[in-house]
C-alpha cells in the first residue's frame, strides 16, 4: 500500500519531441485514480514510466516514499495489467498466474495457496489448466487480473484493460474492477481514453492532453468546474456547447441571444459554455432563454436529444422525453444560469 | 475469425441447388484445382518413383531397358542392389559417420543462432543494426569461395581431420565449418521471428521480475519451436545431403566419410556399379524423411493465439 507522486516529470524522446511535460500529481494511497486523455496525450508513458517500461527524462517519480526512477520495474513492487492482456500462450492458466511468483523464488505452497485465492477471487477456479487461447476475452482479462493479483503489489497500474472487451461485457468489468479495488485496498491507476470510465471508476482523475497535465479532481468536479475549455469538451456526453460570446460586466452577447452571468467578468471575447442538461423547455420569466430551430430529434427513452442551430450556432439540447417537439420546430429553451461556464478567448482558461 | 470462416465455405456451396449454373461452376473450379495438383503430384514423383523401381532391378534388365517397362508382367524384381550395397561396402560405418557430422552440425549453429537471434530482435546495443545487415550480407557470398581460406586457415592452425583423430574430434572441422555456413541464415530467421513476437510479453515479463535469459528460456523458446523445427529440418537436410563441404573438410578416407562420399564413391569413373547407387540413395533417404515426418507436428499454426488481443 502506497502513494504515487510525479514530481515535475518530463519524458523527451529527442529535442523536440516531448510527451510528457513537466507532470505533476500525487496519488494518494488505495486511491482509484484514472488518467484519462486523448490517444497520444502521453497517458499511456506516464504510467509506463511508473512502470519502469521508460526512463524517466526529467524530475522524479516517488511510490511511497521512495524515489524510483532508477529501480527495475520488477523491484518497484507494482503489477501492471495490459491492454493486449500478454499473457503467456504456451503456458496454462496457472502458471501464467505463478510466474511472477517463481520468479521471486516464492515457496510452491505459497504459489498454490496464492493462485488459488487470486483465481476464486476472479471465478477462474475451472479454468486453471487451461491454455489461454483456449479462453474467452473476458476471461483472459481475468487471467491478466489475476497474474497483477498474485503479487500482492504496492500498486495496480492498468493499461486501457478493457478497450478490447465488448460493450457489454466492458460493463460488467468496469463495475468487477471498482469491487476488486474496494476488496484489495490497493492503489489503482487507471489509464484510458474513454470518459465514461473514468467518470464511473475514479475517486479522482487526472486529465491530459498534448502532455500536459489540464486538471486533477473527483469526477464531479471535473464535471462541473472543467478548468479549461479543453476539459470541458472531453467530459460528458454528448458534449457541451461552446458559443463565442463577448462580456460585458454581468452579461455575455452572443450571435443571437444575451445571458446573463452569476458574476462580472469584465470586457473581454470568450467562449460560453452550458451543458445539453442546462436547457430545459421550462421558460422562466426574467431567467436566460434562447430559440433553437430544430434539426434531429433523438429519442432514447429516458431522455431526448434535440440538435439545432441557435442563430448561427450549433446546440445540442437534452430534455425531458415528453417535450413534443419535430423536426423544423422553433422551440423556446430555458438555461440555467447555474450551469454555465465561461473560458477565456485567449486562455482558454474558466472564468467562472 | 478463422473457425467461421472454415464453416461458411462448405455453407455456401451447399446453399447452391444442383446443376445449377453455380453449382457447375463450382464443381469446374474444384475439378481444375485437383486436375492441376495431380499431375504437380505426379510430375513431382516420377523421377523418385523410376529411382525406386530401378534400385529393385537386376543390372542386366537396367542397361537394356527404361524402368517403367518393368512395371508390366513379368516382374523380375530382386533385392540384389541392396544385399550387394549393404554387405560389400562399408556403408554402415558412413551411417554413423553421417549421423556424427549432421547431428552436432545441426545442433550448434541452430543454438548460437537463437542467442544471437534474441539479442538482435529484442536487446539493445551499438551497431546493432550495421552487425545485422553485415551477417545477412554473408548470406550472398557463395561457400565455395570460402574453401580455400577456411581450409589453409584450419591447417595452419593444426585443426585438420587427421590431428584430431587422437581426441575423438575428427568431425570438429566439419562442425566448424557447418557452423559457419548455417549461422548467418539461421539467425536471420529466428532473429524475424523473435521480433514479431508481441513486445507486451516482453514488457510484462520485466515486470514480473524476469531476467533475460528466464524470458529466453521460458518465453522466447517455447514460442518459437515452430521456427526452430523448420531450422533443423532445413540444417540436417542440407548436411545430410551435403558431399563438398564433407569431402573437402574431412577427407573421403573410410573411417571418416560420410554417406554421401561413400555412395559417390560407389560408382566408378567409368560409371560402373550405378545400379547401386540407387539402392543406396533409397537407404541414405530414410533418415531425412524420418526427421522431417517427426519434426513435422510441431509446426504448430497459432502458437501465439491467446496471447495478446481479445
Amino acid at each position: 500500500m502506497a502513494s504515487v507522486t510525479f514530481d515535475h516529470v518530463v519524458k523527451r524522446y529527442t529535442a523536440d519531441v516531448t510527451v510528457v511535460k513537466d507532470f505533476n500529481v500525487e496519488i494518494k494511497d488505495k486511491e482509484f485514480m484514472v488518467l484519462v486523455g486523448p490517444s497520444g496525450c502521453g497517458k499511456s508513458t506516464a504510467l509506463r514510466m511508473l512502470a519502469g517500461l521508460e526512463t524517466i527524462t526529467e524530475g522524479e517519480i516517488r511510490i511511497g516514499e521512495r524515489k524510483v526512477n532508477d529501480v527495475a520495474a520488477k523491484d518497484r513492487d507494482i503489477a501492471m495489467v495490459f491492454q493486449s492482456y500478454a499473457l503467456y500462450p504456451h503456458m496454462s492458466v496457472y502458471d501464467n498466474m505463478a510466474f511472477p511468483l517463481q520468479m521471486k523464488k516464492t515457496p510452491k505452497a505459497e504459489i498454490d495457496k496464492r493462485v488459488k485465492n487470486a483465481s476464486r477471487i476472479l471465478g477462474l477456479d475451472n479454468f486453471l489448466q487451461r491454455k489461454p487461447r483456449a479462453l474467452s476475452g473476458g476471461q483472459r482479462q481475468r487471467v491478466a487480473l489475476g497474474r497483477a493479483i498474485v503479487r500482492n503489489p504496492q500498486v495496480f497500474l492498468l493499461d486501457e484493460p478493457l478497450s478490447n472487451l465488448d460493450a457489454k461485457l466492458r460493463g460488467q468489468t468496469r463495475i468487477e474492477l471498482q469491487k476488486l479495488h474496494r476488496d484489495l485496498e490497493t492503489t489503482f491507476i487507471y489509464v484510458t481514453h474513454d470518459q465514461v470510465e473514468a467518470m464511473t471508476m475514479g475517486d479522482r482523475i487526472a486529465l491530459m492532453y498534448d502532455g500536459v497535465l489540464q486538471q486533477v479532481g473527483t469526477p464531479g468536479d471535473i464535471y462541473d468546474h472543467p478548468a479549461n475549455l479543453f476539459v470541458a469538451g472531453f467530459i460528458g456526453s454528448p458534449t457541451m456547447n461552446f458559443v463565442p460570446v463577448i462580456t460585458s460586466n454581468g452579461s455575455a452577447k452572443a450571435g443571437s441571444f444575451q445571458v446573463t452571468l452569476p458574476k462580472p467578468v469584465g470586457e473581454k471575447k470568450g467562449t460560453l459554455g452550458f451543458r445539453p442538461e442546462a436547457l430545459t423547455d421550462r421558460v422562466v420569466d426574467g431567467g436566460n432563454t434562447l430559440s433553437m430551430r430544430v434539426d434531429v430529434v433523438e429519442r432514447l427513452g429516458s431522455d431526448q436529444y434535440l440538435y439545432g442551430q441557435v442563430g448561427e450556432d450549433q446546440v445540442t439540447a437534452r430534455v425531458d422525453p415528453r417535450m413534443q417537439v419535430a423536426v423544423g420546430d422553433q422551440v423556446k429553451l430555458g438555461l440555467d444560469t447555474r450551469s454555465l461556464h465561461l473560458f477565456d478567448g485567449e486562455t482558454e482558461k474558466a472564468l467562472l | 475469425m478463422s473457425v467461421a470462416a472454415a464453416a461458411d465455405r462448405p455453407g455456401t456451396a451447399a446453399t447452391a441447388a444442383r446443376f445449377s449454373p453455380r453449382w457447375i461452376a463450382d464443381r469446374l473450379s474444384k475439378g481444375v484445382i485437383h486436375v492441376v495438383v495431380i499431375s504437380l503430384t505426379v510430375a513431382w514423383i516420377v523421377p523418385t518413383v523410376g529411382l525406386l523401381v530401378t534400385s529393385f532391378r537386376p543390372f542386366a534388365a537396367i542397361t537394356s531397358s527404361g524402368w517403367w517397362t518393368a512395371l508390366a508382367p513379368q516382374f523380375t524384381f530382386t533385392l540384389e542392389n541392396y544385399t550387394k550395397v549393404l554387405s560389400s561396402t562399408n556403408l554402415g560405418a558412413s551411417f554413423f559417420n553421417s549421423f556424427m557430422i549432421s547431428i552436432p552440425a545441426t545442433v550448434i549453429p541452430i543454438a548460437i543462432a537463437a542467442f544471437a537471434a534474441y539479442a538482435f530482435a529484442w536487446m539493445k546495443f551499438p551497431l546493432r543494426d550495421w552487425i545485422f545487415l553485415g551477417i545477412v550480407g554473408v548470406l550472398a557470398i557463395p561457400l565455395q569461395l570460402s574453401f580455400v581460406p577456411v581450409l589453409s586457415f584450419f591447417v595452419a592452425h593444426g585443426i585438420t581431420s587427421s590431428n584430431l583423430q587422437p581426441y575423438g574430434l575428427q568431425f570438429l572441422p566439419v562442425w566448424l565449418a557447418h557452423t559457419g555456413y548455417g549461422l548467418p541464415f539461421s539467425i536471420y530467421l529466428l532473429a524475424n521471428f523473435f521480433r514479431a513476437l508481441p513486445s507486451e510479453l516482453f514488457e510484462s515479463a520485466e515486470i514480473d521480475g524476469a531476467g533475460t535469459l528466464t524470458v529466453f528460456f521460458r518465453i522466447v523458446l517455447p514460442l518459437s519451436v515452430p521456427a526452430l523445427a523448420s531450422l533443423v529440418i532445413f540444417q540436417f537436410l542440407w548436411i545430410w545431403n551435403d558431399l563438398l563441404v564433407a569431402l573437402i573438410y574431412v577427407g573421403g578416407a573410410p573411417e571418416v566419410a560420410p554417406l554421401t562420399v561413400t555412395i559417390a564413391n560407389l560408382t566408378n569413373s567409368l560409371g560402373q556399379g550405378y545400379q547401386l547407387l540407387t539402392a543406396a540413395a533409397f537407404f541414405s533417404m530414410f533418415v531425412p524423411l524420418i526427421v522431417f515426418l517427426s519434426l513435422q507436428r510441431y509446426f504448430v499454426r497459432g502458437i501465439l493465439a491467446g496471447s495478446v488481443k481479445g
